[in-house]
Formats: C-alpha cells, structure tokens, sequence
C-alpha cells in the first residue's frame, strides 16, 4: 500500500494533465486562432478610393491628400519647440498639451499630433521634419469635390459603426465606408481592397518583424473610377434652379433608363461632409427636420402625382376599349360625384381625348376612370385590371434603381380600400379622385419621371440607373439593359403624346415652349394638407410637371415636383423646360425667364405653416417670391 | 572503483529520459528567448547560449558525481545539510535580490541559490536521519525531529521569500510516509484541503450535504463485525464542519486580497466578466497568458520557433518558470502529451529504483528525489496550465536558469550513483 502511494499518486496528476491539456488544446482549440492572435497586428495599406465623373467624363468626386502629424512620445527628442510650432501653427500650450495626450494614450504607439495639414504647411514643413524625432508626416486620402451639387446622389464616407462591423469582416474599426448614395450603392468598386501586412508583435505592441517573413501579406488593389450617368452642367444647373424651392426632380434618358439629373431641394455642399469640420456641419444637416437636406426627395418624397396621372388613366382606358379618341364627354365646369360636384377648370364645354389632355379636363378623366370599371361586373375586378396596368409603368413598387434608398409609392388595390372602408363597402365613386392623380395613388419623382419615360417610349422603359462605366467600360447589368414593357399597345400612345404635345402648342404650358424644340408634356396641380396643433390645413397646391423632349425623339424625360409651387406650369413647367432646353442645347436663350426662376424662391410658401398665423394660400401674387422672406414674415 | 564499471551499471533508462527532458528543455529554451539577430547558438550572451553552457556543466559534473564514492554521500550528508543551513541563514546578510526574492549569492559569472543545494541536502539528511538504526518512526519525537530536518530549511526559506521552494521541502513528508509514519497524517491534510476547497467553491451547506452523504454510505456499505468508532467518527465531523465554516472567515478576514484573487481565479470563483478581467490584467495575467499560447498550439502546435505568442513574449517568464507554454504552443498537444509522458515514466522509474535498493538510505533518497522532482512538476505543469494557483517554481531539467538545472542534475545522479552500486553493498 504505502509503497503504491506515490506511483499512484504519479499516475493520477500524469492524467489529470492529459485531461486538462487535451481539453485545452483539443476541445478548446479553434482552427482561427491565427487570425485572432493578438500577437499578431495586421497593417493596412489603403489603396486610394476610385474617382467618380459624369456621363461625359467631368470629374465629380476625387481624392485630395491630407497630412497628419504623428508623434510616438517615447522617442521624441529635444527639439526647437518654438520653430516647430511656428511650421504647425500651433502655440506651445497645444504643443504640450498634446504631446501629453499622445503619451497617456500610448508612449510606444503614434498617434496624430496635429490632423489634417494643408498642402501648403505640408511643403514647408517637410524638409524640416528630420529635424524632430519621433514625429513624423502620414499622409491620408480625403474626398475631394469637383461640384458643389449632387451632395444625396454621390451620398458620403464616413467610419464604419458596430453594424458594418458585424456585418460585413471585411472592415476594421476606423475605416471608411460609403454610407449614402453612389458611395454606399458602389462601395465595393470604389474602395477597392486593402492590402494587409502581417507583423509579428511583442507583449508591449512593438513590432518585431514580419509574421512568417510575410507569406500571408497582400498586396491593396486600388480602387476602380466609375462614371456616373449624370449630366453635370444639368444637375448643377438644376440645383442652381431649385435654390429656395423645396422638391424633387429627376431626368431620365428613356432610350436606356439613365439617369441625368437627379435633384432634391434643399441641398447642400458635398464638400461639407469633408474633413475638420465635418461632424459639426452633418449635426446641422441632420437636425434641419423643417428643410431636410439630408433627405433626397427625387427617390423619398412620395405626393399625389396630379394631373399627370391622368395620361395613364387614358392610356388605360383606351387599352381596355372603353373609350376611343374621340369619345366626348360634357364637362359642367365640373362633374357630379353622387350629388357632390367637383369642379374643373378646363373651361367646360365638350371635350374628347385631345383637348381633355390639354386642358386638363378633370370632368372627362373622371368619366374614363368610370368606363374602366363598368366594363367589369365587379368593382374588384376593374381594380384588379387597372392595378395591374399602373404597376406596368413601375408605380406602387421599387423600381429596381441602384441607389441605396427608395420608396414604393402606392397604387391601392382593392385590399388597400377593403382595409379602409370594409370588405367590399367602396365603390367606384369612393376612389374616383384617382381618376385625376389625387386620392390614395402615391409617387415618388423619380417613379414619374420613370412613367413619363414609359410614354415617351410608347410602351416601354429600362429601369433607372445611376452607373454607366467602370473603369471607363460601359457596363451592363442584364436588368439594366432588358426593356421592361407595359401592358399598353404602342399604338395607343400616340393620341396621348399629340395631348401632351398640344400642352405646350396650346394648353396649360403654352407659356413655357423652347424654340425649335417639340416637347411633351402634362401639368400637375396638387392639392396637400398639413396638420398644425392637429388641425387639418390646406397648404398652396404643389406644382407638377412631367415632359419629355424631343416628341419624335425623345432625348430626355423628366418629372418636376415643387413643393406648395401652386398651379403645374407656375414653378414646375418652368423649370422643366429649362432644364429641357439646357440639356438639348446646351444653353439657354430664354434669360429672362431663366433669370425669374433662379431669383424666385417660396421660402415664404414654407414659412406659413410656423408663422402661428392664418395665412392664405394659392395666392397669385408673384410679389411675394422675390422679396426677403423678413419682410414678408413681419409685415403685420 | 573503475569508472567503466559504474558506466555499466548506471541505469541507462533513467539516463536516457534525463537527457531527452534536457535537450527538449533546451529547445524550447532557444525557442523563446532567440531573436533573428543572433549570431549563433553557441553565443553565451544569449540566454540559449547559457543555458547551453550550463547543459555542458551539468554534464561534467555527472563525470565527476558517478566518479566519487558511493559512500561519501551518506558520510558527509550531515555535513552538507550544515552548511546548506549556514549558506541560507547567510542570504540574509549577503542576499542579491532578483525579481523581489532574496534568494542568491552573486559568484560573478553566476549566481548561487542555496535553497537548490538544500533541497539535495535535506534530502539526504532526512534519508540519513530515518535509516538511522537509532530511530523509530513510529515514536512521536522522532517524528518530531524528521520533520524538523524538513521545516527548517522551509522556514528560512519563506520570508525571503520563495513560498515555491519552501513547499518543495514539505513534499519530503513522501519519504517519512514512505518510511511508516501512519497514513492518517495524510488523509487528515487531504481532508483539510479538500473541505477548504469546497467550502470556497459551494459553501458551507454543501460540505455538511456532502459528509451526511458519505456517512450514509459509510453505514450501508460497512461490514456488520466492524465496530464504529463513534467518538472519533462524531469529532471528526464536527471538527471538519467548524473548519469549514472557519475557512470562509479565514478566506475574508486573515488572506489578503492578492491570495484572495490567485483563489479566485484557481477555483473560477469571480463570475462578474468585468472583476474577471480585471483579475486576468493584474494578478492572472501569467496563467491567462500561458493557457491562451497553450489552446493556440492545438494538436499539433505551431511548429518550432513560430509561436508567435512566444515570440511576442506574452507569457511573462516564458523561458523560465512558464517554459512549458512554449511546449503547448510550438509542439501542440503532442508535444506536452510527450513532456508529460516522459516525466511521468521518468517518475515511475525512479520509483522503482528506489524499492529496489538494498540500503534504507539509498531508497530513503530515492524517495526523497521523487518527492522534489514530483512536487515541482507537479505544481508547475499545473500552474501554467491553470489547474493550480501560481506559485513561482521551474519546471526540473527544463526551466531556463543555470543553478536550477545543476542542482536537479547532481540530486538525480546522486541516486543513479547510489542505485549503480547497490549490489557491492553489503546489507
């Protein structure tokens, strides 16, 4: 027994060891360790962000070089503070201040001394910098804007949070990601792919040479220039336009389904959101919830469409057969919903398809949204027909685009009112505001100017986008190069297009033609409430138009929606044809109505709603639309 | 005596585990303390390279050690153990303080730990005391004196202090065990080690759940002719209840607060994530290290010279005390599996080397080199793998340190030498 003892007692630590190293390094063992092992640092080397231009190959965004100042405060030796600080521009306090901070962060790692140099200071400092031991230059990449415009279509880069972490391996704390727009949509192309450094570390995070001499290290692979379908001189033009005027508008070459000019008023600086200033300028932005910069209302705002929604309510009819060109229908300056008359401003009189478009007659497109139903025994079924021709030209759905955000809009079924009114307790009369593009249809500018583009191509559109090249090859996304046909026969289109061609020849926009240029297109009036201390207001009407130019063919389609702009030709028929004569003939000869739309701005149509006063709407005064809007606001 | 006969007679098995624990030691040695800019192996300026001087001094003194006569040992182990004594007592007059622990004397070109030499003394002090004609094992006064052999060094050892060492030398209870002092001494230690553990970890209630449990057990399995000893049965109990409920004041009131932790952390008794970490920044930092480069090696480790925790000398006193995470890196579990195999068999033998003496002291030492041996591989192994709180002792023919590896060489070539000439004595 005793002479056992200790051989027993050898045996049982001998497996107690076996048991705990196997559980260690058997059960505990993970293949990833590797990556994972903190005495290995990865160091990266950033390749440069791909550029971005236009559709004609002007630069947008590119990249500007920035220089910080590091400092690893252990090995900073006596130096000539005064003349350093001098070349930094910076006073001794800071100097000591920050060498400070630097050494309580770490005395052994860099860190940034002074962010951000100009080129300038850079160049003088540069030759001096031997001088200062233990500092030294990093130079950084930042984002550089060509344009002052397009700010929510190129979107930002900003520091990757927990989410982009867990989401997607590929990033580290403290690297860049697109956040919004064409950065965020084409992150991946533009940034490129880091080149990784393994290096083998010590306990006290110095490194001590290369981790397996480097087998595992890659190289970065820059980032690849993309061109954008944008047209600069448009957009910038069209921005310059929307100064002072809330809305959206978004251009379209229907031929492909690209997109030209992509604006949402306000807007403001890409260049902003850059550098030094940027969190400060980004919390002004982001707390603006009147104006609401950040919000792009091209692909977010989603309105009642207006009169423009009555081309598809005809095209529709005529499709199913109910009505013909020249069927005629009696408007009464209005027409009877039940005994409820709406009214009309077409002048009244006998209209058929033609002068119904034209002059926007409300009563006619009424009677042709009741022709659809009754051709149906049901209520549901006419629903069911008409739903499914809206959704052909890409209303009430995503439309596919390639930028990060956008609203479906709405083309209510007859779920939608079963929902609202009960199963089955609507009728025709209950929805016949859809008839003329108010009521529960809801869209987003860039979904009508998609539309207008259907019309303009009699029958078809691609879905719109935003890349055109990369690295200066055009691309081809099959869902981008596919026509996407609506449920309309072709040869319907034409009576519309001739309707929305006599707009300009001698309806609502006649004021607004370009010389030696046929357009196409349709007014709008929107009627839009607020609600203030909960009461519901009317608020002036939005302005709408849709066109597209030239009639035969079509280089150029468009949808302009001015918030509380009033009637469709007033703002938005104006500055639709603007942008039309701008992107056809590259200049523009109308200067005087050129001049009227920059300096107009409805900063006081959008102060009613806080002024904590009655106010009047849809007035036609133009005076108030140049005056400072101080004046305007105090005048009582 | 010829040499060519001790050669004959030495036992090469032994000899052969020795010399593998060395060479992988030493390995593992280079591995840890190498930089790329060593110009060679050989270089005495590096740690390897001294280590490598110290393998060849060990070596040498094996020569000399199987060359002496058997019998100089037992003759002159009194002595020996006299001046081992003298030698600590001195450290605290001329004492080089290393790394807080006055434990050295500076002879210049190396220093001197006089516990090493004591621990080979003591054990052939306490070997020669015990096969003494004179004593008796079984008297409470010779008890008495043999663990007085064992815990003077100890005491002198402690305030200096190197708690690790000190406890080497209780492990040469082993031998007084060995020798017939009543196993009772033992279970009672276990007992009171085992009751202090549980207490920590369940509480009180579970040790008075536990004991009821195992009286049950007791009465349903014992034999009917076996006469229960109630009294002691019953004072057993309640001293081990009072002790347990003891040990939770103890733990609060008399520790202090860093062997509060080093519990805390050996037993997983801190279960807040934040005081955990806390726990494995400060006083855990080591064994968190080692367990975390030991899991990294995997099965099949990350070959020689590319742990990179290794190489980033996370594990503090890697090539020294924690030399065995550079084992459980670099060679995985095949390599600690093999490190463990070979101290165990190496253990084994000795064991068996020692039953088979024909002299009481010569197995009394034997066993006396069991128990240092065992008793430091043990608690090492244990600690750097995180089953045993950190106490600060190398790892036998492994550790990086000079005075380490001479001292566990001549305390095993000691016994070889008295092993190989076992037959030549008479009894």
């Amino acid at each position: 027994m005793k002479k056992l003892l200790l051989s027993s007692i050898i045996v049982i630590i001998a497996f107690t060891f076996l048991g705990r190293l196997s559980y260690l390094q058997i059960f505990s063992f993970s293949p990833d360790q590797v990556l994972e092992d903190p005495a290995i640092k990865r160091v990266y080397d950033y390749p440069e962000r791909g550029y971005i231009y236009d559709r004609n190959g002007k630069l947008l965004v590119g990249n500007d070089p920035a220089y910080d100042v590091m400092v690893i405060p252990r090995e900073v030796r006596a130096l000539d503070t005064l003349e350093f600080c001098n070349l930094l521009g910076i006073d001794k306090e800071k100097f000591s201040k920050e060498l400070r901070k630097a050494r309580i962060y770490s005395p052994r790692l860099p860190s940034v001394f002074v962010p951000q140099l100009s080129k300038e200071d850079y160049a003088k400092l540069q030759e001096k910098m031997r001088h200062y031991k233990g500092f030294y230059i990093q130079k950084r990449s930042l984002r550089y804007y060509d344009t002052n415009s397009a700010a929510n279509v190129l979107g930002y880069i900003s520091e990757v949070n927990e989410r982009d972490l867990a989401k997607n391996p590929y990033y580290v704390q403290g690297e860049l990601t697109g956040r919004t727009g064409v950065e965020k949509q084409y992150e991946d192309i533009l940034r490129g792919r880091k080149g990784v450094q393994y290096i083998q570390k010590d306990r006290f995070n110095r490194d001590i040479g290369k981790y397996k001499d480097g087998i595992l290290d890659t190289l970065p692979e820059q980032g690849m220039e993309i061109n954008i379908t944008l047209d600069k001189d448009l957009q910038e033009y069209g921005e310059k336009l929307m100064v002072g005027k809330r809305g959206g508008i978004v251009a379209l070459e229907p031929s492909t389904g690209e997109i030209l000019a992509m604006i949402s008023g306000p807007t403001y600086d890409p260049s902003l959101l850059v550098g030094r200033e940027r969190s400060k300028n980004y919390s002004a932005l982001h707390y603006d919830s009147i104006a609401k910069p950040l919000f792009d209302r091209s692909i977010l705002a989603e309105g009642s469409p207006g009169s423009p929604f009555k081309t598809l309510n005809a095209l529709v009819a005529l499709q199913e057969g109910v009505i013909s060109p020249s069927t005629t229908v009696q408007c009464y300056n209005g027409f009877y919903v039940g005994r409820k008359k709406r009214g009309c401003h077409c002048g009244g009189g006998l209209r058929k398809l033609n002068d119904g478009i034209y002059k926007s007659c409300n009563a006619y497109f009424a009677a042709t949204f009741r022709k659809i139903y009754e051709k149906y025994e049901t209520t549901d079924q006419g629903m069911d027909v008409w739903e499914e021709h809206m959704k052909s030209f890409g209303l009430g759905q995503y439309l596919g685009y390639d930028l990060p955000t956008g609203r479906k809009g709405r083309i209510p079924s007859k779920e939608y009112y079963d929902k609202w009114y009960g199963d089955n307790r609507w009728a025709p009369s209950y929805i016949i505001s859809n008839s003329i593009g108010q009521g529960e249809v809801a869209v987003t500018p860039i979904q009508l100017a998609n539309m207008t583009a259907a019309i303009a191509n009699r029958g078809f559109y691609y879905t719109p986008h935003i890349l055109k090249k990369v690295e200066g090859k055009d691309i081809s996304i099959p869902d981008f190069v596919e026509a996407k046909h609506t449920t309309i026969d072709k040869q319907h289109f034409e009576p519309i297009i001739q309707g929305m061609a006599d707009v300009y020849e001698k309806g609502t926009a006649k004021w607004v033609q370009i010389p030696d240029v046929r357009i196409a297109g349709k007014t709008g009036t929107v009627e839009n409430f607020t609600k203030i201390d909960s009461v519901r207001v009317q608020l002036t009407d939005h302005s709408v138009f849709v066109a597209f130019a030239p009639v035969e063919k079509p280089e150029i389609a468009l949808a302009v929606y001015i918030e509380n702009g009033y009637y469709g030709s007033r703002y938005a028929g104006h500055i639709a044809s603007l942008l039309i004569e701008k992107y056809i003939k590259k200049e523009v000869t109308r200067t005087d109505l050129e001049k009227r739309m920059l300096e107009r701005t409805l900063e006081y149509e959008y102060a009613k709603p806080y002024l904590g006063r009655e106010f009047k709407i849809n007035e036609y005064d133009w005076s108030q639309h140049s005056k400072p809007l101080e004046e305007l606001i105090s005048r009582e | 005596m010829s040499g060519k006969s001790v050669l004959k007679r030495v036992d090469w098995l032994t000899v052969l585990f020795y010399l593998l624990l060395v060479t992988i030691g030493w390995v593992n040695i280079y591995s840890s303390t190498f930089s790329e800019s060593d110009s060679s192996i050989f270089d005495f300026g590096t740690l390897h390279g001294k280590q490598l001087f110290f393998i060849g001094a060990s070596l040498a003194s094996i020569v000399i050690l199987l060359a002496l006569e058997a019998n100089f040992y037992e003759r002159f182990s009194s002595l020996m153990y006299l001046i081992s004594m003298v030698l600590l007592l001195g450290l605290f007059v001329f004492g080089k303080t290393i790394a807080g622990a006055t434990s050295w004397y500076n002879l210049g070109f190396f220093n001197l730990q006089p516990s090493e030499l004591a621990k080979v003394a003591t054990a052939m002090a306490l070997a020669k005391y015990l096969s003494d004609i004179q004593t008796d094992i079984k008297r409470r006064k010779d008890q008495l004196y043999a663990f007085g052999i064992i815990l003077l060094p100890a005491l002198l050892i402690i305030p200096q202090p190197d708690p690790g060492s000190a406890l080497v030398f209780f492990s040469l209870s082993f031998v007084i065990f060995r020798e017939g002092l009543p196993l009772y001494y033992l279970g009672i230690a276990l007992l009171a080690i085992l009751t202090f553990v549980t207490t920590l970890m369940f509480g009180t209630i579970w040790v008075v759940i536990f004991i009821a449990l195992l009286l049950v057990l007791f009465f349903l399995l014992k034999n009917k002719k076996f006469k229960v000893p109630v009294f002691s049965l019953s004072l057993a109990v309640v001293v081990t209840i009072l002790f347990s409920l003891s040990v939770n004041f103890v733990f609060n009131n008399v520790f202090e607060q860093r062997h509060r932790d080093r519990f805390s952390l050996w037993l997983r008794l801190e279960k807040d994530p934040g005081k955990l970490e806390q726990i494995r920044k400060t006083i855990g930092y080591n064994t968190y290290q080692s367990e975390k480069a030991i899991e990294s090696g995997g099965f099949f480790g990350k070959g020689f010279l590319e742990g990179t925790r290794t190489k980033g000398d996370f594990v503090p006193e890697q090539h020294t005390d924690y030399i065995f995470s550079t084992v459980g890196e670099e060679w995985g579990f095949l390599g600690t599996s093999t490190v463990v195999v070979l101290f165990t068999l190496l253990l084994l033998r000795l064991v068996y080397l020692a039953e088979r003496q024909k002299t009481d002291f010569s197995r009394m030492y034997g066993y006396g080199v069991v128990s240092i041996l065992l008793i430091h591989y043990f608690i090492n192994i244990g600690m750097v793998i995180g089953v045993l709180p950190t106490i600060g002792i190398p790892l036998p023919f492994f550790s990086y340190g000079g005075s380490g590896l001479l001292f566990f060489t001549i305390l095993l070539f000691i016994f070889l030498k008295l092993d190989a000439n076992r037959l030549k004595e008479g009894i």
